[in-house]
């Protein structure tokens, strides 16, 4: 691992680093996040600031720096499911596990991602859990939901 | 269903071939089952139904041949999953696992109608057997969207079936570049991205700018919530975004695509790549296309989640590998793009357009819409609207009819407040507004604006000030933080908002916002920024009297902003049953079993369980 994946996936990209961007975003889906060592690695590969490949990591949302969950709650916070009160169900899952939206639990159970929209407004408030969509949530339905969410035997993304 | 030859196109005629080819195949007298996987369907499991008819018809055995295919989305999302029978072209809606064996057995194979899954409309009670007769596609006019719920989009015969790439083959064989750019020109299409630019303009200017290498971009960066046209042609149609990406190509002189897609949009990311494979392998893409010379191929990067990418110069800095920051552009792309050269960016429905205007002409084109905005525009019309979906319709059409004919009105049989149009940018228009006429101008006037087409319908329980503390919150965290107005300018706004719906709101108040707003506008970097307080000026303008109501009297009219409203029992509905009680969470309700309750105010910290949990709707706000 390390080196060895960096290199294929910069292989990948033709060693253009302009494709900057797809390369975290593949190291990203391998490990679940982005971890330091790997981010000097593809530093030092690409000839790229260690500084300018962290603005990258901290400005897009979808990158992250810490490990994730096991799984994965995604909560629309678009116009709609806004007008449907789709905060509220956020304030209930933050209050019920004591998490910050975009955080993990302590157990690492599941990662609460909120993002702008997923463009399903049909189907609002939505919820997606581990990629299925759940729709018409409220902050019961939504609880229920997580609440059924299971432990893993072995844990994805261990650290790089 | 992937094709079955893979033998690259040479030239028109042979593209005329393969379509002859792909027709003659489909045996007359076949049956086709064609399932919704949209987004919205696949969310409400339509990709079972598929395979479940996928095996219905390998069990079959009958002599006859039907294909199952997997199409995008029909627009009437709040009905789906949608499946749709041919010949006939029945309509079913809300199909689910256990409709499957009926739909086979009676319409497949039998050719009846199942009844209770037809649409029914709601004030009539007639049922509709076909799309043409559901209100909600009547009143539409269908051109971008024409292939979505038709083709399989997994599948490049199906939309050359269609006609698909006959109008880059009349392109490249029948017409110069400046002819295409004249025939663009013609149309008057304008960018529906958000700016309404008008396309032949910024085409000239890049095929007129100085450099050998030249780029081209499609912006599937569909930021704004509430809108996802773009994501449904990207996944229903995407063949038709390519087709128009290598027309404009070749008009503009470019070698090298792009298409920029949100990374939550991982199913049009998928058809769009598939899309790309299979168009190089008929030679649609590549080196000399059809045999004219053309070199051109497209590349997909998906996007960061970034709001601030749908601008078109961070964009195009994402691109670069960088953070996505935009630049002033007094240094125009079209001469200075990506890399510093020459590129020309259009969105989605902008590309999508393209095919069908080469095909029928500029003209044509322009004998819809009015008089400075052509064409059709497709709108994502949700919020508290009963038919929720896309809806395509000509431009300078009236706000009404999408709401009434097509939308069916306001959810609930609630009182309509405002349309919410053209996203963060946009603004809220009022129902004294609703006969206006839908094009660029015309929302702009309204101090509104097209934006990419997002239509959030609002009732009488949204309060607008809430609607704009959401917009500048949703601002506030999108800006990239480069200039100073946008950084600090959002945060003070949305701060004095803050304040307002807690009840906290000061006199002078609304006149800070407009000193703020005008900052903005005047000084911010770029697109966001210069018209972040749109939605507060807007709302401004129009719901003055609710704003003052929240600073005057601490109170919401809509009654959403908590603490600005209370709980109350009524006594008359409540039945005693305790269910408030039990879940109340400081204990505030109390009451003997069978008799009315009371809420005490003193302790009621306003959560809002009680009117979740209560079954007989006994609990008001007031």
């Amino acid at each position: 691992m390390g080196k060895k994946l960096i290199e294929e996936i910069i292989h990948r990209y033709d060693g253009d680093s302009g494709m900057l961007i797809p390369m975290m975003q593949d190291l990203q889906s391998k490990h679940g996040y982005l971890p330091a060592e790997e981010l000097r690695v593809l530093s030092k590969l690409l000839m790229i600031p260690l500084s300018r490949i962290y603005q990258v990591a901290t400005f897009y949302a979808s990158f992250r720096l810490a490990p994730k969950g096991q799984h994965e709650v995604t909560l629309c916070m678009g116009t709609v499911c806004y007008l449907k009160g789709a905060d509220r169900i956020s304030e209930s899952i933050c209050k019920e596990y004591s998490i910050e939206p975009g955080g993990t639990t302590s157990d690492r159970l599941f990662t609460l991602q909120a993002v702008n929209c997923v463009g399903a407004c049909a189907l609002a408030p939505v919820m997606i859990v581990d990629g299925k969509y759940h729709d018409g949530v409220t902050p019961d339905k939504a609880l229920k939901i997580i609440s059924k969410l299971q432990p893993k035997e072995n844990s994805e993304s261990e650290g790089g | 269903m992937e094709p079955k030859t893979k033998a690259k196109v040479q030239n028109p005629k042979d593209l005329e071939k393969t379509m002859k080819g792909i027709i003659a195949r489909k045996k007359e007298g076949e049956k086709v089952i064609r399932v919704c996987i949209g987004t919205g369907c696949a969310a409400k499991g339509s990709r079972r139904l598929y395979e479940l008819f996928c095996e219905a018809a390998a069990e079959s055995g009958q002599d006859i041949k039907i294909e199952t295919k997997c199409v995008g989305c029909h627009g009437f999302c709040e009905r789906g999953p949608i499946v749709v029978i041919e010949p006939g072209n029945i309509f079913y809606q809300r199909v689910e696992e256990p409709d499957v064996a009926e739909i086979f057995r009676e319409t497949v194979l039998g050719g009846r109608v199942v009844d209770r899954l037809l649409y029914e409309d709601p004030t009539s009670g007639k049922k509709a057997t076909t799309e043409e007769d559901i209100p909600f596609y009547k009143v539409q006019h269908r051109i971008v969207l024409a292939g979505n719920g038709v083709i399989d989009p997994t599948n490049i015969e199906d939309y050359i079936s269609v006609g698909g790439y006959s109008a880059l083959a009349k392109a490249l064989t029948d017409m110069t570049p400046e002819q295409i750019i004249d025939e663009v020109e013609k149309s008057g299409l304008r960018g529906r991205g958000g700016g309404g630019f008008p396309t032949a303009r910024k085409w000239r200017s890049c095929r007129e700018a100085e450099g050998e290498l030249k780029f081209v971009i499609c912006n599937g960066d569909e930021g704004d919530p509430g809108a996802f046209m773009d994501r449904s042609l990207m996944e229903g149609n995407p063949h038709s975004v390519l087709e128009g990406m290598i027309i404009g190509a070749y008009a503009i002189g470019s070698s090298q695509g792009y298409i920029y897609v949100r990374n939550e949009y991982p199913l049009a990311v998928e058809h769009l790549r598939r899309a790309i494979e299979q168009s190089r392998e008929r030679g649609f893409l590549g080196e000399n296309i059809l045999g004219s010379g053309l070199n051109f191929d497209i590349r997909i990067n998906r996007g960061g989640g970034a709001f601030v990418c749908g601008e078109s110069t961070a964009l195009m800095a994402s691109l670069e590998g960088r953070a996505g920051e935009p630049r002033a552009k007094y240094v125009h792309t079209v001469e200075h793009g990506l890399r510093d050269l020459p590129t020309n960016l259009n969105n989605v429905e902008t590309w999508a357009n393209i095919p069908t205007i080469i095909t029928r002409g500029g003209s044509w084109f322009a004998s819809i819409g009015t008089e400075g905005s052509k064409g059709t525009k497709v709108f994502s019309l949700v919020g508290k609207i009963t038919n929720t979906g896309l809806v395509e319709v000509p431009m300078g059409i009236r706000l009404r009819q999408i709401v009434e004919d097509i939308g069916g009105g306001v959810q609930e049989g609630k009182a309509f407040k405002a349309v919410q149009t053209g996203g963060p940018s946009g603004g809220c228009i009022p129902s004294e507004y609703l006969d206006a006429p839908v094009d660029f101008d015309e929302l702009t006037k309204l101090g509104s604006m097209m934006g990419s087409g997002g239509m959030i319908v609002m009732d009488e329980e949204t309060c607008m000030v809430n609607v704009a503390k959401y917009f500048l919150g949703f601002l506030k965290d999108e800006s990239c933080g480069k200039c100073t107005p946008c950084r600090e300018g959002i945060p003070q706004m949305l701060h004095i908002l803050q304040r307002i719906t807690k009840g906290e709101g000061e006199e002078g108040d609304l006149e800070k916002l407009e000193v703020l707003a005008e900052l903005l506008a005047d000084a911010a970097l770029c697109a966001l920024g210069k018209t972040a307080a749109n939605p507060v000026l807007s709302t401004l303008r129009y719901f003055r009297q609710e704003y003052e109501e929240h600073i005057q009297n601490k109170r919401c009219p809509a009654k959403e902003c908590r603490g600005l409203f209370i709980y109350v029992i009524n006594e008359e509905k409540c039945t005693g049953c305790g269910i408030c009680r039990r879940n109340c969470p400081v204990e505030a309700i109390s009451g003997e079993k069978k008799s009315p309750h009371l809420i005490d105010q003193e302790k009621c910290t306003k959560c809002g369980t009680c009117i979740e949990k209560c079954p007989f709707t006994a609990i008001m706000k007031v």
